[in-house]
């Protein structure tokens, strides 16, 4: 076992990778900063009032985190972990997206029903949406054109144009939908439900109108299907894969994008939450929120490699690349 | 083309491209709370506002019509307090003014008397725990959101199962709602293969409640009342009519922890609650009424927010065709609590877990893992399908 280990340590450190890898720590406070190449813990910084969600910009240098309890968001440098800035948010930040430039930040304001627009250059709130109820979950169409939220209580999607920042479409999904990803190429959008413990599948058309094309449903012997809570989830680049994060079930489902079938769930940490990828996306990283680590999972061999413990209550992973 | 037109060829155009069917739909609900001639609680702490229960309706309102403004639905709430006497003449005229809904808090006589009333309006059982209103004197048009007597002693139950704490010793009160609720712990007991070593009753003299001598009264009375019980694990206080529970746990004659309507109590909600999402519901509720969420606001709203997510689903504001849609499998509703709550075909019953609070934070929340059914862990608790004689509904759905 240990003779195992020892290859796959090797492995992983023969794929010289420069990414460097956040986790924002719910209830610690903090972020943790991880070396994507020895898998060393390198620092913990203070990040504000209930840090939850965490995105790098397209460019890798700035390191953007809800501050939920501080009512704003926070940006870090992601070289020195200085704050540079601070930007508003409107109230209780949760999820957030970047527009693929990297130019305006859209928050989901959770006890406002709101989304929140924001001019990551001038610092200023170019518009307020309104949503659903408890809105969570946040995308962004790969051209820009949309941005999507889930709202929890509200169970919808709602497709904001973002030309105009008014709704132009919405779709019904199942209970307390969590997470929204568009597929690279744009054509697919997946909603998690955490308690109606399902995802529902988009097909998108050219005009951005959604079409459900279908749900995907799990189930794991001997484990109570109200534990398969999906949350976090994450497409990979060919489109072929998306790996659903099931919350207290401590496993990560790997479901086959065509068929909507699950091939595998890989046991990892406890209530498993947020998922990111490296930049070679040869390794999936999850946050673990009980066990207070992230596993790291071989995309390839859908197997989990190792965990590594970060601070309290980690929530979201953020990946900078090609950082030294 | 004149102004008017103009908007509403915008209105429908924004309509026609949404990705559902969105049509305009009216949907007229209200919230009924008789006040009866009560005591003031032992603690203070249990007076009851002046909106209780109607808050929880206000908040359900803004939470559906948030979603009913995507679909173009709207929603009116009347709220109204009444006195027992008054009942059923409201009953009527909300139905004379096309109210189809009405989330009832009310005790079991003026329940059954408003639901035979108006049998075509569909009734919202948000205070009654009585069992029997799920089994033999259930109603066709009324719906059970508040979790039944039954559920709550098997919840209890479960968890001292669980605890290993096997030996009940009973201390019950001599109201006939006191026997009852007796009743349902002597079953669940049963249920769960626990054993009452002893029991005890309590005489409501009518002077055992709050009084200027308070606990120098009680300190003296209750040790003397349950003084030399068989051994026992745990103290099962079953006081319906709020008379000495709240004492029992600090002046028991053998000192062991108290459960029911003392100590831990089972609970469909409570203000402490913050896991599963809970927390955005108290911001919520707190920002609304301007205090904590109590048990009967939690139900109000649960009633009204399971009606707006059948008329979503559905499509509709006919009441018998929600009251179907709800009881079918296809509905379901995430109620803060963890999974979801569904009814029971049978009787009309909410399934819902049923959390253990001891006045400060849930100490657990039942059904205990390992308890298992062959269709909903969450059928353990209360009536099953066998054990309700109810046959007013469809039990073959499922």
């Amino acid at each position: 076992m240990k003779f195992i280990c020892a290859l796959a340590f090797a492995a992983l450190s023969s794929t010289a990778q420069a990414d460097r890898i956040f986790v924002s720590n719910e209830r610690g406070n903090t972020v943790s900063v991880i070396d994507g190449t020895t898998w060393e813990v390198l620092t913990e910084f203070d990040a504000g009032l209930r840090p939850r969600g965490i995105i790098v910009s397209p460019d890798g240098k700035k390191l953007y985190v809800c501050a939920s309890d501080d009512n704003l968001v926070r940006v870090f440098d992601t070289a020195t972990y200085e704050e540079i800035h601070t930007l508003p948010s409107g109230p209780d930040p949760e999820l957030f997206v970047l527009d693929p430039s990297g130019q305006r930040l859209y928050v989901a304001n959770e006890d406002d029903n709101l989304v929140t627009v924001v001019d990551t250059e001038t610092h200023e709130v170019l518009a307020e949406v309104p949503v659903g109820v408890e809105p969570e979950g946040m995308a962004v169409s790969p051209d820009g054109k949309f941005v999507v939220n889930t709202s929890e209580t509200t169970n919808m999607a709602h497709f904001i144009d973002t030309e105009t920042n008014v709704i132009r479409y919405n779709a019904l999904v199942d209970q307390r939908p969590r997470y929204a990803g568009y597929s690279q190429d744009g054509k697919r959008l997946y909603v998690t439900a955490e308690i109606g413990g399902t995802v529902t599948v988009f097909d998108i058309a050219s005009d951005g109108s959604p079409t459900e094309v279908g749900k995907i449903r799990f189930d794991v012997p001997g484990v109570q299907t109200e534990w398969l809570q999906p949350v976090g989830g994450l497409v990979t680049k060919d489109g072929k894969l998306l790996f659903v994060a099931l919350g207290p079930s401590n496993r990560v489902a790997v479901v086959n994008t065509e068929t909507l079938e699950v091939e595998k769930y890989i046991l990892v940490g406890e209530r498993v939450w947020q998922l990111a990828f490296t930049s070679d996306e040869k390794y999936l990283l999850t946050t673990n929120g009980n066990s207070n680590d992230i596993t790291v999972i071989d995309v390839a061999r859908q197997e989990a490699l190792r965990s590594i413990q970060v601070g309290q209550q980690p929530w979201g992973v953020a990946v900078a690349y090609g950082l030294n | 083309m004149t102004p008017r037109l103009i908007a509403a060829l915008t209105l429908f155009s924004l309509l026609a491209v949404s990705a559902m069917s969105a049509s305009a739909l009216e949907i007229k609900m209200a919230m009924v709370r008789v006040d009866y001639p009560e005591l003031r609680p032992i603690s203070r702490l249990e007076e009851k506002a002046q909106d209780i229960g109607f808050a929880g309706a206000e908040l359900a309102l803004q939470d559906i019509a948030t979603t009913g403004q995507f679909m173009g639905h709207s929603y009116e709430l009347e709220t109204d307090s009444v006195a027992s006497e008054d009942l059923l003449t409201r009953v009527a005229e909300l139905r004379a003014e096309g109210f189809g809904i009405i989330a009832l808090s009310a005790r079991a006589a003026e329940l059954i008397a408003a639901a035979d009333s108006a049998s075509d309006l569909l009734f919202l059982n948000i205070a009654a725990t009585d069992t029997r209103l799920r089994s033999a004197d259930c109603r066709a048009n009324m719906l059970h959101i508040t979790p039944s007597a039954a559920m709550r002693a098997d919840a209890v139950a479960q968890f001292s199962a669980v605890k290993q704490w096997k030996r009940w010793f009973l201390v019950y009160g001599s109201n006939p709602s006191d026997i009852t609720l007796a009743d349902e712990y002597r079953r669940a007991a049963q249920k769960f293969g626990l054993s009452i070593t002893d029991e005890r009753e309590i005489l409501d003299t009518g002077g055992a409640r709050r009084a200027d001598t308070g606990h120098v009264a009680v300190q003296r009375q209750i040790p003397v009342l349950v003084q030399n019980p068989k051994d026992h694990d745990v103290v099962i206080a079953a006081d319906a009519s709020d008379v000495f529970a709240p004492y029992l746990p600090f002046h028991l004659w053998t000192p062991r922890p108290t459960m029911g309507a003392a100590g831990l109590r089972p609970v469909s909600f409570n203000p402490a609650t913050e896991s599963w999402g809970g927390m955005q519901f108290q911001s919520r509720f707190d920002k609304l009424a301007g205090r904590y969420v109590t048990e009967a606001d939690y139900d109000a709203w649960l009633a009204l927010r399971a009606i707006g997510e059948a008329v979503v689903r559905t499509g509709v504001n006919d009441p018998a065709e929600l009251r179907s849609f709800m009881l079918s499998e296809e509905f379901e509703l995430a109620a803060f609590k963890g999974q979801p709550v569904t009814f029971r075909n049978w009787n009309g019953q909410m399934r819902q877990p049923v959390l253990l609070y001891d006045g400060r934070i849930n100490a657990s929340v039942s059904p205990q893992e390992g308890f298992l059914h062959q269709f909903s862990p969450l059928d353990t608790l209360g009536l099953d399908r066998p054990e309700s004689v109810c046959d007013l509904f469809e039990r073959d759905q499922r």
